[in-house]
């Protein structure tokens, strides 16, 4: 399996915690699809960096809420490369509203991409995975999805969702080696979350024992070790990487 | 034996791990040979990889026996 070239898509990986992803994961033997549906810029960039250190890298543009649109990205990668061994779900987005305002299109869109887009691109995975009998997949949700958030109905309902679906499909891909496991960062420092206001800022820092914020590179620590081999017994978990701002 | 059956049988073998003379035509894939509901779906792909078209959910879900793919796999075959 090491002699093979790993290959991996990462969603929403122009920016932020995406992008930390990607980087963390490059290395010689990898190929590394850097998927986002605007930022191209951007996602240029993240290409450029993976290359650096030495992964092949291809921009994928496509919104995982359109089903149509992953199941042909995934189609193409599998043309090109063969395999796809990791899947990132880590493509979000926030509409924040008081639940008493929060319009049903902000909840559409943020379901539609936060957890709509995972099912579709894990759906759209699972028969190249079974057929390896090999797979990664790695969903980032938010410890906003175990503790709640004033503001985010939308946001944490989604976060809270790709929970389940990580145990769901953990347990029916197990006997394929297919693990699928999930990530839930605290507060990192993305443009995400600069856009908070400061007063918020403050009250989640007074919440974390460790008392600073996280980096997108720590959490993409984390998920280098559930893609590795090295984690092949983990599988259905969900792992905290906040600072000890909640502890299960 | 026909060229069809045998291409069947050899998937069955390959996917289900089961022996060769387990797979007779009446043999239901689920209470004679062990199968469980994700085995179904990897030999209806199986399935769709050798002989080279799509087969519905709602067709995949009728085939139950190993007769049952043969001749669906034969019909299929006649209409194109």
């Amino acid at each position: 399996m090491m002699d093979e070239m790993r290959v991996a898509l990462v969603t929403g990986a122009a920016r932020g915690i995406g992008r930390a992803i990607a980087l963390a994961l490059a290395q010689p033997g990898i190929m590394i699809y850097i998927n986002d549906v605007a930022n191209l810029d951007e996602a240029a960039l993240t290409q450029k960096g993976v290359e650096d250190k030495g992964a092949k890298a291809r921009v994928v543009t496509f919104n995982v809420a359109d089903a149509g649109a992953v199941q042909q990205a995934v189609d193409e990668i599998i043309k090109e490369s063969g395999r796809l061994d990791i899947l990132v779900n880590n493509a979000g987005i926030t509409r924040d509203n008081l639940i008493v305002r929060l319009k049903e299109a902000e909840w559409d869109q943020v379901l539609d991409v936060n957890l709509k887009g995972a099912y579709h691109c894990i759906r759209a995975v699972s028969k190249p995975m079974l057929k390896q009998r090999y797979g990664r997949i790695i969903n980032i949700s938010s410890v906003v999805g175990l503790m709640g958030n004033p503001g985010q109905a939308n946001y944490v309902a989604s976060k809270a969702g790709l929970i389940g679906l990580t145990k769901a499909v953990a347990r029916e891909l197990a006997s394929r080696h297919i693990t699928v496991n999930a990530v839930a960062p605290g507060f990192i420092q993305t443009e995400m979350t600069a856009s908070l206001p400061e007063k918020t800022r403050a009250e989640m820092l007074a919440q974390i024992p460790l008392s600073r914020f996280g980096t997108p590179e720590e959490v993409a620590q984390a998920v280098v070790f559930l893609a590795s081999d090295t984690a092949a017994y983990i599988t259905g978990q969900v792992i905290h990487v906040n600072g000890g701002m909640l502890m299960v | 034996m026909g060229a069809v059956e045998d291409k069947v049988i050899d998937i069955i073998v390959d996917k289900l791990g089961v022996e060769r003379s387990e797979v007779t035509p009446e043999a239901v894939f689920v209470d004679d040979l062990g199968a469980d509901s994700l085995d179904l779906v990897e030999l209806i792909m199986a399935m769709e990889e050798e002989f080279g078209f799509e087969i519905a959910d709602d067709e995949a879900e009728k085939l139950r026996t190993v007769q049952d793919v043969t001749s669906f796999v034969q019909a299929r075959q006649a209409q194109s």
